[in-house]
This record gives C-alpha cells, structure tokens and sequence, in this order.
C-alpha cells in the first residue's frame, strides 16, 4: 500500500510536523547559512544546542514508542528501531556531504526553510542538490549496469 | 578565576543558547510528531531522490519506496518552507536574505546532494534521527561530516572567502 493512500490523516499529520519542523529551522536560526558557517568555523558554538536539543526530543520520543508503544495509528507500521546498515558509503557520503556543507552551510531540511525566511539565492542550493542526487543515480545505475554485464572496464 | 567562565560563555556563545535549544527542540518535536501518527523517522534529503522519480525513469529513483513516498514528501517540504515562513510573518523581523557568495551554494549544494544520497542520510535524518536512535551507523556518519565540514569552512575562511 502506498503511504500516500493513507487518507487525510496522515496528511495532516504530515504537515503538521513538517510546519513545527521548518518553524524550529526558523527559531534556530539555521535557516541561515551564515549560523552555520559561524558555528563551523569555531564563531559562534550555539547550533550544538540546536542538534542536540532535537537528537533528545527524538531520542525520548522514539524510546518511549518503542517501549510502549504497539502500532502507529495511521499506519499500522510498529515502533521499532529501523537502523542503517553500515558500509563504507556511510564514511564516503559523509565526507562528500561534510565538503558540501562546509562550503555551503547548508543541508536540505535547512535548505527548504530558508526559503521560508526569504533566502531566494537559496534555491542555486536546492537546485545544486537536486543535480547532486541526480548525477549520483546516473552513475549509481551506470555502475550496476556494468557490474552486471560483466563489461566493467577494471 | 570566577570571573572566566561567563567570559567564557560569551565567548563560544555570543548571541545566546536559548533560541537554539528552542530552535532544537521544535524541530525534534516535528519529526516526533510524525513518528508517532506514523511510524515513519522523516528525513528531509530522500524528497531529493523521490522527487526525481516524477521526472526520470531510472530505476534508481522509481524503487516502490520512493514512488510510494514521494507524494507526502513534497507535501512534508512544502510544509518546511511554510513553517519556516509562518514564524518569519509573526515573530522575525522581516524576510531575510543571505550574502553568502552564490558559487557557494552552486558547488556546496550538488555535494550536499551526492553525499547525503552516497551516506543515506543528512543532518536530520541521521544528525537528529539517528543519533536519536543511538545508530551506530548514523553516529559515524555524523561524527565524519561534522569533521570534515568543520575543516572546509576553516580552510575557506582562511583563505579569505567571506561569507
């Protein structure tokens, strides 16, 4: 069943949290490239507090769920821990990630609500991330093409 | 040696901790509140590849996972941009636009958009979900962009680029 197919509710839900969301990326001021840049080049530390106090919200939230919670209403998906497999694009796609954002001072939860403050210019990084994921796709179909013919050129 | 510490704040805080810890603790409630209706940890970089799947056939894109997601994820975008719009009009002091240099966010956005698709994750996905979740995998993913992205911005600044 699609997500999308979960009726009005579910909508709701999701823009609820999308609009508190974008709304705290306002209060925090991370909005603004410049609150990063600032904490990234040792000026003005504050953005732990903003990472922080969002990782205990959700680190509290997610234990309770899973502790006593069963199902989620809208869904009927269960609380579980849904972790990541580790490899070595995690290492590799942090560090293109970490240039990315040390150049920018942007990420693309930050990104969407910068728009919401103003930042027009913003959008030459949304615009950027869009090619970014795009060209990785390419080159991600690309090399499971090859590797599949057997025609890999090393 | 009493007098150091409040310098010391200062020093590494000077505009204040508390709209950030406010800040920080609005944004870990949105993802919460979607958790809880739904069961879904929402980061913000996978609308980039379900987005593409409106316009591209290459599988990579068009996985069921992404085409099945792809609507409330631009609804979950638009709603960011609509949140962040929201407390601008009522409480900022007017629309806000940055200085820094548009080869910035030429060069820096398509990174963004390589790594976080490469490492399957960003600062929310895994800077606020994961480290949520106590991942292993988000906890080295974090612990790698933070360092690096720390050395890019010291590197540019010390090479005079500003801002």
């Amino acid at each position: 069943m699609s997500d999308d197919e979960r009726g009005l509710g579910f909508m709701l839900v999701v823009i609820a949290g999308g609009l508190i969301f974008g709304f705290g990326l306002a209060v925090s001021n991370m909005a603004r490239p410049e609150v990063v840049l600032d904490f990234l080049q040792f000026d003005d530390l504050g953005l732990v507090f903003v990472m922080g106090g969002a990782a205990v919200v959700t680190g509290t939230v997610f234990a309770l769920a899973e502790a006593f919670g069963d199902r989620a209403p809208l869904t009927g998906r269960d609380y579980g821990r849904r972790l990541k497999s580790f490899d070595k694009n995690v290492v590799v796609g942090g560090v293109v990630f970490g240039a990315g954002w040390g150049i920018s001072g942007i990420c693309p939860g930050a990104a969407y609500a910068s728009l919401g403050v103003g930042n027009y210019p913003i959008l030459i990084a949304i615009g950027g991330m869009f090619v970014g994921a795009y060209l990785q796709g390419l080159w991600r179909a690309r090399r499971t093409e090859s590797a599949a013919t057997g025609t890999s050129a090393d | 040696m009493s007098g150091l510490t409040p310098l010391l704040v200062e020093g590494l805080f000077p505009n204040g901790i508390a709209h950030y810890a406010l800040g920080g603790l609005l944004i870990g409630l949105g993802t919460a509140v979607i958790y809880l209706g739904t069961g879904i940890i929402a980061g913000a970089s996978t609308f980039l590849e379900s987005t593409l799947s409106y316009v591209s056939d290459l599988p990579r894109f068009n996985k069921a996972k992404y085409v099945a997601s792809r609507d409330w994820r631009v609804v979950f975008t638009l709603s960011i941009v609509a949140g962040a719009a929201l407390y601008t009009v009522l409480f900022g002091d007017g629309w806000w636009v940055s200085d820094v240099q548009p080869w910035r966010f030429a060069v820096g956005g398509v990174l963004v958009g390589v790594g976080t698709r490469i490492g399957k994750g960003c600062t929310s996905g895994h800077g606020v979900c994961g480290v949520g979740s106590r991942s292993r995998t988000s906890l080295v993913n974090v612990a790698t962009f933070m360092l690096v992205a720390i050395g890019v911005a010291q590197l540019l600044s010390a090479l005079g680029v500003s801002p």
